[in-house]
């Protein structure tokens, strides 16, 4: 069990839904980490055992892709976007506060589990940044000032 | 996702901030959450609804209701009313809304549209409003009364070049394929949108996905492809449900399958979406994670044209190279010939951000000039401020300055001049941006998103990126520029793939251009822009009136001073976030360098 849920039952949800073929292993590993949060060792073995594909080219794909995480994150995810239209609208200071706020750095959880901060790639809504994603919450035209605000909506 | 059945947006703007919109926004939270609905409507900041002239202004949607000058003691009445008996209500209600697209507005004088021409027009999620738009009407011509080579003969002709940022010519790359001996054949489209501040072709897919499709369908024909795949980032599922969507209407209607409007001709294609990996846009990585595999590049030749998605012969083109295909077969190639320059042909969208007023998309003839782009069409500098630069083609382009306001922008302009066209990502800086800053941003960027496969890239980029930083925080070293031009020839030399080959390029054409602001770092320990937080300094100027505004909200509690007095900030314990600055409501505090 991860996050209430049954990993083994999700796995194999996810593999029905997509199909036991290697070339769905993407889509059925993304699904278990939207699930759980993350993709724990056991999900990675029944995966393996499921599509037949051995346990070492899976771990090469799930560690190769930013939004599939080997390892357990925060009950929220934050993702920031620290990229250059967002930088020269103000972006450095909401990310500055952010990490002032939290007590964390770019890939770390807090000591409670409650966030993880993550820095993200291009969002595309560049016309409303500073953008900061929480969980699938989208904030736009963030300023330091509002940081502590948002924070507070998530237990 | 979570869904609500209705969102509330609260403007945030400074000034219906100091009308109360936080008061009102918590005792919307607290109402919603006593009456039970918190789960249902969601509460959400945002800015610029109206004019903030009679604020605070909340907007409901899926209504489009504008609320205005509200105070808390409204709010449980306007809960009770709107959301509980699902009245809206008049007496706050703004007379007349403008509901603004800050993405997208009206076309500027100067822009022709045509990739864009159905954005914010049609309804995407329905195949009809496409097709009263002469949707499909090209596919009709293409699949009664043209052959694959009359096809492919009409886009040579319409000059139309690949749009994901090389430049080649589309037509070309389908012969080339078409000429593969070999079956079946794949078509790709990739809608990796990944370059920073580039978000043309996530609005393409999410405003008028049939164009995409329409465009593959008739690629498809023209190459003699029987399966395709749109390969779409993860960050974008708007896109990606919409696409969706969009195919399962097009199947519906006949448009794709087997026997597409009873020509006999076989085509269908589905989604792939990313998992958040930069180079995936690079044709060949696209092609190994479309197989469920690493996103790595692999050299080239052979070229995916001949040896692609499971070894067969594959075409890759751009959303937005498909998005056109159509206009092109209905208006003919000498129209789409007609607009642009003697080797660029036709327009281009460009997602234009940064210190400009009008942030968002456009679509102008190619070969416009840069001076036109930033001041024409995207309303020029904001606040008054002056041009200094302009980054074009995302983190693999160049950095162009003031000298360069004139040049006209296409493919090769851009190159000659150190920047590329790449995606069609322009962003803008004002004199207060640092260029060894930015440099330094964009190489954290590409050194972040190199997949690691050669070494170059792998460990050329971090190497830049050390000294890149070094001189940021002042511990520039004698020699560290000479360092950089190494670094960056050999990386340029020696990449499998055009990221690392691209990755030097903002610090080549910072160094050409801004040379004196990397020396002003080395050898003086000073930012002319003031922006490197080790080189500045924050201090309080005499016209301080003491409210007290930038000590309550430091962070590290830094200033001190006593009510109506100057204050001071201690620059020991300052951490330079430049919070007081912001806050000061009397230009009090000043950085310098």
């Amino acid at each position: 069990m991860k996050n209430g849920k049954d990993v083994m039952h999700v796995v194999r949800s996810a593999v029905a839904q997509h199909g036991a073929t290697r070339d769905e292993l993407i889509p059925i590993l993304t699904d278990v980490n939207h699930e759980l949060g993350y993709i724990p060792h056991e999900a990675v073995a029944e995966v393996s055992r499921l599509i037949g594909m051995p346990q070492t080219q899976l771990f090469s794909v799930a560690s190769f892709y930013e939004m599939l995480s080997l390892r357990p994150r925060g009950r929220h995810v934050i993702k920031f976007c620290e990229n250059a239209p967002c930088h020269v609208v103000g972006g450095r200071q909401v990310w500055q506060t952010l990490r002032d706020e939290l007590k964390v750095t770019s890939g770390k959880t807090t000591p409670d589990d409650r966030f993880t901060l993550l820095t993200t790639s291009c969002l595309g809504i560049c016309a409303v940044g500073p953008v900061v994603v929480i969980d699938d919450d989208v904030y736009g035209n963030v300023e330091p000032g509002q940081v502590a605000r948002i924070l507070a909506r998530y237990e | 996702m979570k869904y609500f059945r209705s969102h509330v947006l609260v403007c945030i703007d400074p000034a219906c901030l100091a009308k109360g919109a936080h008061d009102v926004e918590d005792a919307l939270q607290d109402e919603l959450v006593a009456q039970g609905l918190i789960d249902e409507i969601q509460v959400l900041e945002t800015s610029r609804i109206g004019g903030c002239s009679n604020g605070p202004e909340l907007m409901v949607y899926p209504e489009g209701i504008h609320y205005v000058g509200l105070t808390a003691d409204d709010v449980p009445y306007l809960v009770e009313e709107h959301f509980l008996k699902g009245r809206p209500v008049k007496k706050f209600m703004e007379q007349v809304t403008v509901v603004s697209d800050q993405e997208l507005g009206p076309p500027k004088p100067k822009e022709v549209r045509v990739v864009l021409r159905n954005c914010g027009e049609i309804d995407p999620n329905n195949i009809e409003d496409y097709i009263a738009e002469d949707g499909y009407g090209a596919l009709a011509k293409v699949l009664g009364e043209m052959t694959p080579d009359a096809v492919i003969d009409e886009v040579m002709r319409s000059g139309l070049r690949g749009r994901g940022g090389a430049g080649f010519p589309a037509a070309k790359k389908w012969q080339l394929c078409r000429n593969v001996n070999d079956s079946p054949k794949y078509l790709t489209c990739n809608a990796d949108e990944g370059d920073p501040g580039a978000f043309m072709n996530r609005r393409v897919l999410e405003g008028d996905p049939h164009s995409v499709l329409e465009g593959m369908i008739i690629a498809a024909y023209a190459i003699g492809a029987s399966y395709g795949y749109v390969y779409c980032r993860a960050e974008y599922p708007l896109a990606v449900k919409t696409l969706n969507i969009a195919i399962q209407q097009a199947r519906d209607f006949g448009l794709l399958g087997q026997n597409i409007m009873g020509s006999g001709f076989a085509f269908d294609l589905e989604v792939r979406v990313g998992a958040g990996a930069f180079v995936c846009g690079e044709e060949t990585a696209l092609i190994a994670s479309i197989e469920g595999r690493r996103g790595e590049p692999k050299p080239r030749p052979p070229f995916p044209a001949v040896k692609g998605v499971w070894g067969k012969p594959t075409n890759n083109n751009n959303v937005e190279t498909y998005a056109v295909v159509p206009q092109i077969i209905l208006r003919g190639a000498p129209w789409y010939a007609s607009m642009g320059t003697e080797k660029s042909k036709g327009t281009k969208t460009f997602a234009i951000g940064g210190d400009v007023n009008n942030a968002g998309l456009i679509e102008v003839p190619i070969g416009m000039t840069i001076r036109e782009v930033v001041y024409d069409v995207a309303g020029g500098i904001r606040d008054g401020k002056d041009f200094k630069a302009v980054q074009i083609g995302g983190p693999m382009g160049g950095c162009l300055t003031k000298d360069h306001l004139d040049l006209p922008i296409d493919y090769e302009s851009l190159t000659a001049a150190g920047a590329m066209m790449g995606s069609g990502g322009l962003v803008v800086m004002d004199d207060e941006t640092c260029m060894v800053d930015i440099a330094r941003f964009f190489m954290e960027f590409t050194q972040d998103e190199s997949c690691g496969k050669c070494t170059p890239c792998r460990v050329g980029t971090k190497r830049m990126l050390e000294i890149l930083q070094r001189i940021c925080n002042g511990e520039g070293k004698d020699g560290d520029i000479e360092r950089l031009e190494m670094l960056s020839t050999q990386i340029i030399k020696t990449s499998l793939c055009g990221l690392g080959q691209g990755a030097p390029n903002p610090v080549m054409s910072t160094l050409k251009h801004f040379r004196h602001e990397y020396e002003a770092h080395i050898y003086e320990k000073r930012c002319p822009a003031k922006v490197c937080r080790s080189l500045i300094h924050y201090t309080i100027e005499s016209n301080c009136t003491g409210c007290m505004v930038c000590a309550r909200n430091c962070p590290v509690e830094a200033i001190t001073g006593q009510r109506r007095a100057v204050h001071l900030i201690d620059p020991n314990v300052c951490i330079k976030c430049g919070i007081c600055m912001q806050v000061c409501n009397f230009n009090a505090v000043a950085v310098t360098s």
